[in-house]
């Protein structure tokens, strides 16, 4: 299978950081906002650089989010930082009337999504963000995968017209796609070609899936493997192909499997082309305190659970 | 400015009657407010640009008063007034409360879900500031629309970061949907809160006399620009200018009848033409 190498771990909220700090020297329009999780959303760069264009805003989430609004009625390009649970369920109303309804050209940035953050624990590890967001209509949904895609990620969506959710993470995770790569909203990449099981994933379990693939590969067992950065628009066409040849799918997803990837993939196979499919996803669960790596074996996120869906959802071909 | 008053008065009460819904008491009870600052106050320019760059912004906090909106707004040469018939009706760009989404030029933020315009008035004008662009910004908040906390952030941030270029009018009336504000959630002395919080609070007594608002808000213009947001305490009578209407929370969200609507526009004469 096609070799990807992991080129050191980074987490992808210094992904974020990176692209926002470029975004400020090349962007004049863009301004952030934060509700006191400077460093957790590694926004000092971007600060330091454009002090006049930062605003702290204190622990006001929702304030964060309406002053956000108001700042693109004047051109600005604003991108809030705070933790995925506090851009998403505790400002869920705010973001809805003030930025989706209203169509206005906010970029929500979140970090610390998932259970990955770890040690702090349930109240902090929101498992349902996605699912808010992909409601919302209008709304873009985008969990990239290492620390390279998330900065091209960021810089890619301040060129985009309209509200954004972007979703990553604190942990250090494998960063293998390109260095100031290329990043196209809505557009899937094929990172591995294979004949007998898809396995589609979105934000660091695309790496998880990844190892996956090359396990099963030892065990005589073809795996395509796609990164879905973009949850929505989802790229339904390069799915669709991978299953008209592969017949079975596993999707994977830091997320609960209410409301996530794997429910917006099942729709799309079945109004085109029924297959088996397995949910590499939390079980309707609040996550808990612990290492990311704990995390992810406990709830069944990791290379380990992608191969066991994968074997299963073969048998049901 | 009586008979703009007048025909926008008429045009709420037609508006709410020919759809059996809509909120008449609190629109009649800013119609003095929002018609002096559109037509006598802000420095607005021609056309509609989302925008607003160069030119006076007004966001509505207390999106269910849309009727007064809405008049001002075509009396105001935003969209054709003919446009007010079809307020409430399917496929109509006058939505049950103010949005974006339809295009409708004037409005530049959806409002219903309460007390989310003074974080969005904040934010346009912080990108005022940013664009050295020295037109201020002006919003419009029920009394009873404070007990939503999301404004107590947006109070304390304005002052905290010396939003100078921005004028806050709360519509005190003293009533919401299930009765006086002090039987619903005593507030207390809101003058006393917005001053604690750092800001500069004036007051209009008579609230629906136009030369008081006039006075007052010239006064609030007065005040930009040193430091501090302006609170404007503007007292005011929901259901004015239509006396069965006055002295009752009872007209905050309901239509008058045929016979109701007679009587009221009997009250206000047609001015301009109705629509």
């Amino acid at each position: 299978m096609k070799k990807y190498t992991d080129t050191g771990k980074q987490d992808t909220r210094s992904g974020f950081g990176a692209g926002l700090t470029e975004l400020g020297r090349t962007n004049p329009n863009v301004v952030a906002l934060c509700a006191d999780l400077i460093g957790s959303l590694k926004m000092e760069q971007f600060i330091a650089e454009n002090p006049e264009r930062f605003f702290q805003i204190g622990i006001a989430e929702a304030n964060m989010m309406g002053i956000a609004a108001g700042l693109t009625i004047g051109g600005k390009i604003p991108f809030t930082g705070t933790f995925a649970n506090f851009s998403t369920g505790r400002v869920y109303d705010q973001i809805r009337q003030s930025i989706a309804y209203s169509d206005k050209n906010v970029k929500i940035c979140a970090s610390h999504a998932g259970l990955t953050l770890g040690e702090d624990g349930a109240t902090h590890q929101i498992l349902e963000d996605i699912g808010l967001m992909k409601m919302l209509p209008g709304m873009v949904v985008i969990n990239p995968c290492d620390f390279n895609q998330t900065k091209a990620a960021t810089i890619a969506i301040a060129d985009y017209e309209g509200p954004v959710y972007l979703r990553f993470g604190r942990p250090k995770v494998a960063n293998f796609t390109p260095e100031n790569g290329s990043f196209e909203i809505g557009k899937g990449i094929m990172l591995n070609e294979g004949t007998d099981v898809t396995l589609v994933a979105t934000g660091h379990l695309v790496w998880e899936a990844l190892l996956a693939a090359e396990a099963l590969e030892s065990e005589g067992i073809s795996a395509e493997v796609i990164n879905i950065h973009t949850i929505k628009p989802l790229d339904e066409a390069i799915i669709l192909k991978s299953v008209a040849k592969t017949g079975c799918l596993v999707s994977c997803e830091e997320h609960n499997h209410l409301g996530g990837l794997g429910e917006s993939i099942s729709r799309v196979l079945v109004k085109n082309t029924p297959v088996p499919q397995e949910f590499v996803a939390t079980n309707d669960t609040f996550g808990e305190s612990g290492t990311p790596a704990q995390l992810m074996k406990k709830y069944g996120l990791d290379s380990e659970a992608i191969q066991a869906a994968a074997k299963k959802v073969l048998i049901r071909k | 400015m009586e008979s703009f008053v007048t025909q926008v008065r008429r045009d709420i009460l037609r508006m709410v009657h020919k759809v059996n819904s809509g909120h008449p008491g609190g629109s009649l009870g800013c119609t003095e407010f929002i018609s002096v600052l559109f037509q006598n106050i802000m420095e607005r320019k021609p056309g509609f640009e989302m925008n607003g760059v160069d030119e006076d912004l007004f966001f509505l906090s207390n999106g269910h008063i849309s009727p007064v909106f809405y008049s001002v707004l075509a009396r105001s040469g935003y969209f054709p007034v003919e446009e007010l018939n079809t307020f409430r009706l399917i496929n109509s760009r006058l939505q049950g409360h103010p949005t974006t989404h339809e295009g409708l030029p004037g409005v530049r933020i959806a409002s219903g879900s309460l007390g989310q315009g003074m974080s969005v008035a904040i934010g346009s004008a912080l990108a005022k500031k940013l664009n050295k662009d020295s037109h201020l910004v002006y919003s419009l908040h029920g009394d009873g629309e404070l007990q939503e906390g999301q404004n107590w952030e947006a109070i304390m941030y304005a002052s905290a970061k010396n939003v100078d270029n921005y004028i806050a009018t709360i519509d005190v009336n003293g009533k919401q949907i299930d009765g006086t504000t002090d039987d619903v959630l005593h507030m207390g002395s809101l003058k006393d809160k917005f001053t604690s919080f750092g800001w500069d609070v004036l007051e209009i007594s008579k609230g629906n006399d136009i030369e008081a608002i006039v006075e007052g808000i010239n006064e609030a213009k007065s005040r930009t620009g040193k430091g501090k947001p302006i609170c404007v305490l503007l007292y005011t009578e929901m259901g004015n200018g239509v006396d069965f209407m006055m002295h009752t929370h009872a007209w905050h969200g309901k239509a008058p009848s045929d016979d109701q609507l007679e009587n009221a526009l009997s009250q206000n004469p047609e001015t301009l033409g109705d629509y």
